[in-house]
């Protein structure tokens, strides 16, 4: 598994060495044609992958004194996080609570389900000042609006999956249900909760994720005075004079999204077992 | 003697009751901190924590505004952000904004009314390779012209219009980013900056050829005050629906006065002031915060008519640039700016034997380190 990740990030940095190198030799251009490559390989627009990761322990402003980047990184990372488990959780309730309301009612479903998919159609940065000004005028702090934001996007696959999830029992053990006389409610506890696990679970790592993408999105687009997505945009102004800045603190962003991942994927061995079994 | 004491004793009182008098009615302008209740107001910035805003972030870390009985809630901007948006909606209680994106906020029916000038003069530069040829608006027909869009770029295209010089025809207007990349690469021959940020980013970057800092002298700069097409940029800005309120009216007067206050003692303290934007959570190193409070402090000392005051000239320029340009279709009413608030903060302040004007401001040397650190 170490060893995977590892050769991974070796590939990755061979092959941003070998493009930019390449770029090097032929000024930019495809070997033997005259076709612009679509990245410049120039240090301002690919710096090399050893000053990427030097970056890291190098120190960087926070407040009056400095502070080595990747403790910077780990700092905003924590403020990031929480604004994300807010959300990640908002919307696990929310998509949960939609999931069961399509289950019982289909007229529901008819009427919910076109909604909920044109919802991720709306683009966040139009969300965003909305749902900021509203939380201002409820005296929300911004965190939390940021957290809606993250929310907004991770209520859709947990909603969509928990209803496939819910409904896919097969008839014969639903009609056993039935001959038992259980109610609706021990049906969904009792089957159709047990037989969700194997499709919330992936519903829950993309949700993860996008509540990391949408802290960061709304941390971007609305005011919080720290957070990865402040020091992203902090880095990207200053993207002429350090571009490894502003590389080193999107890997950061990558490596938070990756870690929520990782969790929920140690919370699905906890809580299905292997992934395998139950789906069949 | 006796005639002295009386003097001094006269002297005394008559100082009293101008103070009383530009107090008006209320008290809490007068600034002494003795405070029955605290009021909250938040501010909105236009972006995010830096020496641009060091006036307010002073008021409030050398506890100026608790002298008004204020407690400042301070909120930084973002991408979505558009602070006289967040005043209109009332989920802020003051804005800073430019002038003219305000005015077309006002133009589309927000009821915003600027309450206090604070820069001015503008801080839009177009700036180009000192061998490009560049030196006046004239000399960017043929040339690759970088602006950012968003309304920021119409100092530009009036000055080259009063140029002579059809934007659509005469040059090419492109998009740029906010950092000088585009510049520094060459991709375009004049970028637009604003002297206290952007320009000060060439100064910071390393310049192949020599190994060194680039240096001032291998830039040339187009300011717009010097063409006669700036407009007024950062103001305070209130809610104009609520100013018919009295209890809001008292609270524009005490963070208005509150405001110039920290805005003077950035101008006697700018390193103190640099460090309370490093404090506040700025990643911008501390040569380029430092750099910034300096060129500020540029944008707003001398104030001529006092700080905060309305220069109406510069106020009818921006209107007739606005109104050329695409900007405004008509100039504002006169109800868009309001000097009163300042007028009485700056009697409490000079009454208060405060420089209200500055004219004795100089520039201080700032020395920048590769990246602003």
């Amino acid at each position: 598994m170490l060893a995977t990740a590892f050769a991974a990030v070796v590939l990755v940095v061979l092959h941003w060495e070998g493009y930019k190198w390449v770029g090097q030799q032929t000024g930019d251009r495809v070997p033997g044609t005259d076709i612009e490559l679509l990245v410049d390989t120039d240090d301002l627009t690919m710096p090399h992958a050893k000053d990427i990761l030097g970056e890291f322990v190098v120190d960087v402003r926070d407040g009056r004194s400095t502070l080595p980047m990747s403790l910077y990184l780990l700092k905003k990372a924590w403020f990031t996080l929480q604004e994300a488990a807010i959300g990640f959780f908002l919307g696990l309730v929310v998509g949960l609570a939609l999931a069961v309301l399509m289950l019982r009612w289909r007229v529901v479903e008819r009427g919910l389900l076109p909604w909920i998919n044109v919802s991720q159609t709306v683009p966040l940065i139009a969300l965003a000042p909305i749902i900021v000004t509203w939380g201002r005028l409820n005296d929300l702090p911004d965190l939390l609006s940021i957290s809606l934001i993250a929310a907004y996007l991770t209520f859709f696959p947990v909603a969509v999956s928990a209803l496939r999830g819910l409904q896919s029992p097969n008839a014969a053990d639903v009609e056993l249900m039935r001959s038992y006389a259980a109610s609706w409610r021990t049906t969904l506890f009792k089957l159709r909760l047990p037989a969700a696990r194997a499709y919330l679970f992936p519903a829950f790592k993309i949700a993860a994720t996008l509540s990391v993408v949408g802290a960061i999105v709304g941390e971007i687009s609305i005011g919080t005075k720290t957070g990865l997505g402040r020091a992203i945009l902090e880095f990207a102004q200053r993207y002429a004079v350090f571009p490894e800045r502003l590389y080193a603190s999107v890997i950061g962003a990558a490596a938070l999204g990756l870690s929520v991942f990782g969790l929920i994927t140690l919370a699905e061995r906890m809580f299905v077992g292997r992934t395998r079994e139950a789906s069949t | 003697m006796k005639a002295r004491q009386f003097t001094r004793v006269a002297c005394a009182v008559m100082a009293l009751m101008l103070l009383a008098g530009a107090c008006g009615s209320d008290e809490r302008i007068a600034a002494t901190g003795d405070c029955d209740t605290v009021d909250s107001v938040s501010l909105q910035l236009q972006w995010v924590t830096q020496a641009q805003f060091a006036g307010y972030f002073a008021a409030v870390d050398k506890e100026i505004y608790d002298k008004y009985c204020l407690d400042v809630a301070i909120l930084e901007g973002g991408v979505d952000i558009v602070p006289q948006q967040q005043l209109a909606s009332g989920a802020v209680d003051f804005a800073v904004s430019w002038v003219p994106k305000a005015l077309v906020s006002r133009e589309e029916g927000a009821n915003i009314v600027n309450v206090a000038q604070i820069f001015q003069r503008s801080g839009t530069l177009q700036v180009s390779w000192a061998d490009s040829g560049i030196n006046g608006p004239a000399d960017l027909a043929g040339k690759v012209v970088g602006n950012w869009g968003w309304g920021n770029e119409f100092e530009l295209l009036a000055g080259a219009g009063s140029a002579g010089l059809d934007p659509s025809t005469d040059f090419e207007l492109v998009q740029q980013s906010f950092d000088m990349l585009a510049l520094l690469k060459g991709e375009i021959d004049a970028s637009q900056a604003m002297i206290y940020n952007e320009y000060a980013q060439v100064l910071e970057a390393v310049n192949p050829d020599t190994g060194e800092l680039y240096v001032a002298s291998d830039l040339s700069v187009i300011d717009w005050n010097d063409v006669g097409t700036a407009m007024l940029q950062d103001a305070i800005w209130a809610d104009g629906a609520r100013l018919t309120e009295a209890g809001y009216q008292d609270l524009t007067k005490r963070f208005v006065a509150g405001s110039l206050e920290g805005w003077a003692y950035c101008r006697d303290n700018s390193s103190n002031c640099v460090d309370i934007v490093l404090a506040n959570g700025s990643a911008l190193g501390a040569s380029h915060q430092a750099w910034q409070m300096n060129e500020i402090n540029g944008l707003i000392w001398p104030s001529p008519n006092g700080v905060g005051m309305m220069d109406a000239d510069l106020w009818a320029q921006t209107v007739a640039v606005a109104t050329s340009q695409p900007i405004l279709t008509a100039a504002p009413d006169a109800g868009a700016y309001t000097t009163g608030y300042v007028e009485a903060a700056l009697a409490s302040l000079n009454g208060r034997g405060m420089d209200t004007v500055g004219t004795s401001w100089q520039r201080v040397e700032v020395t920048l380190n590769e990246g602003g650190e």
